[in-house]
């Protein structure tokens, strides 16, 4: 057998992953919150003010990756969602659920900044914006996963039936999207736009892009740490798991 | 004759029947099924005739209110409506063992699937679609826009039905299912939900009204031939152990 394959097939089994997991996640945390902090003070204080929206601008690091990361976060569990319903591979069960979670923090955040900043540049809190009803039904798509994960006792057979629905999710999501720019359109002529399509000045864009890398590596470090957790609560009973509870117990 | 072709002519004579009789049997229990209990019927009715009559009185009972919100209050009653009977869909197939029968049986089960579910759309939401004028008549809305309307109900609810049975296939067997069921439903209904009451609404402002028409029709096509392979998926999921 070709050697990468090879080393995927062993990276599957759940012990080495366990261990894998284990060894590579304090480098990509260490990593995420070094440039995340990186990427605050540049954005916080070294880059200047919005010529129109003075300082209440900077949200934008906050608010923009994690908004891409809502939707990049859902499309890794809708990937690992379909590796689970392919080829049963428990491991890509343990990885779609414990994506939801984190995918939703993004999302509630993404909502929840959105909010504090369009109090101030739009005078409300909340509209019904084709883009924010889009990341609300993100989030609710989001706990209908957790939601259904949680209300089957069989922890595989409820993270097999949590995938189908991602995957009925991930073909819906660009339906609702359109159809929501659709109904907004047919409404009202409001067209704010989050971000306005003008050159960024480099000053604003450099941490922007240093926070996105940031939160990338954030989530993979959160992946890592509660994929060995649900990996443990699958295989409680097994032989890896138990002698790894007798070595902590020891220690 | 040989052995090998004595064998194959007896296989062809015990082979499967044909998916059409499968379906006729399943068409006519389930029809019997609803016969025998035929006051199931009418509780989706009496539920969308008392969210109908709150609204004017939460609301105040001017006409010109109510015309103009009339297609949108109609729309998700009848959405509302349906959840209780989607929740509960393959629930007593599930208890009696019927549902694994279906997973046995040779025809394919997407088939089987989509007979069953199309009986429950015409037995549990039909009646709704039914009493739409007296509704409609109810909430004000004007008379050249209830055949949009009912259009409209005609292409989404068995649309909504099939993505429903998706998901009452998922949560069959589940407690507290209920709650989770209008959860998940909430993302798929609103192309449906905006569809829908983006036609009923064009028609009352005497716009066209045809193209979100269409687009249900497409989803509705769409949702026909896939839908049911996914709640076939999801079945085999609740049932293994």
């Amino acid at each position: 057998m070709n050697i990468i394959p090879l080393w995927l097939h062993k990276l599957s089994s759940p012990p080495v992953f366990y261990r894998f997991a284990g060894a590579l996640r304090p480098w990509f945390l260490w990593s995420a919150l070094i440039l995340g902090a990186a990427a605050l003070y540049g954005g916080l204080v070294l880059a200047p003010p919005d010529y129109q929206q003075g300082d209440a601008f900077r949200i934008i690091f906050i608010h923009v990756p994690c908004a891409w990361m809502s939707l990049f976060a859902y499309f890794c569990m809708a990937v690992a969602a379909l590796v689970a319903m392919v080829w049963r591979i428990k491991l890509a069960e343990v990885i779609a659920m414990e994506c939801a979670p984190i995918g939703a923090a993004f999302t509630l955040i993404t909502l929840i900044t959105g909010s504090l900043w369009g109090k101030p540049m739009w005078g409300t809190w909340w509209t019904w914006d084709a883009r924010l009803t889009s990341e609300l039904v993100l989030l609710f798509l989001y706990l209908g996963v957790i939601g259904l994960f949680n209300a089957i006792e069989d922890r595989r057979r409820g993270a097999r039936a949590a995938s189908l629905l991602a995957l009925v999710g991930i073909v819906n999501l660009p339906i609702v999207h359109y159809s929501v720019l659709w109904w907004n359109t047919l409404h009202q002529g409001q067209t704010v736009n989050l971000i306005g399509q003008s050159k960024i000045a480099p000053a604003m864009l450099w941490p922007l892009l240093l926070m996105v890398l940031a939160t990338h590596l954030y989530f993979v470090a959160s992946l890592l740490a509660r994929a060995r957790v649900g990996l443990l609560a699958v295989e409680g009973g097994k032989q890896w798991a138990r002698e790894l509870i007798a070595e902590k117990a020891d220690a | 004759m040989s052995l090998a072709t004595a064998i194959r002519s007896d296989l062809r004579q015990t082979s499967p029947p044909r998916g059409t009789h499968a379906c006729r049997a399943l068409l006519r229990r389930e029809l019997l099924l609803a016969w025998r209990r035929r006051s199931d019927v009418l509780f989706p009715v009496l539920y969308a005739l008392i969210v109908v009559t709150l609204f004017p009185f939460a609301l105040g009972p001017e006409d010109a209110l109510l015309t103009r919100i009339s297609g949108g209050v109609l729309l998700v009653t009848v959405l509302l409506a349906m959840l209780p009977n989607l929740e509960s869909m393959f629930r007593g197939d599930l208890e009696d063992g019927s549902l694994e029968q279906m997973l046995l049986a040779p025809q394919p089960l997407a088939l089987l699937v989509l007979v069953r579910v199309l009986t429950h759309w015409a037995t549990t939401t039909l009646p709704l679609i039914v009493v739409m004028p007296l509704l409609a008549l109810l909430l004000r809305l004007p008379i050249e826009v209830l055949p949009v309307l009912l259009i409209a109900l005609l292409l989404a609810t068995p649309l909504l039905a099939l993505m429903g049975a998706i998901l009452s296939a998922l949560t069959a067997g589940t407690r507290r299912s209920a709650i989770l069921l209008a959860l998940m439903l909430l993302p798929l209904a609103v192309p449906v939900v905006i569809f829908a009451a983006g036609a009923v609404a064009a028609a009352q402002s005497g716009l066209p009204y045809l193209a979100p028409l269409l687009w249900l029709a497409a989803a509705l096509i769409l949702a026909l031939v896939l839908a049911p392979f996914a709640c076939a998926a999801a079945l085999r999921i609740a049932v293994e152990t």
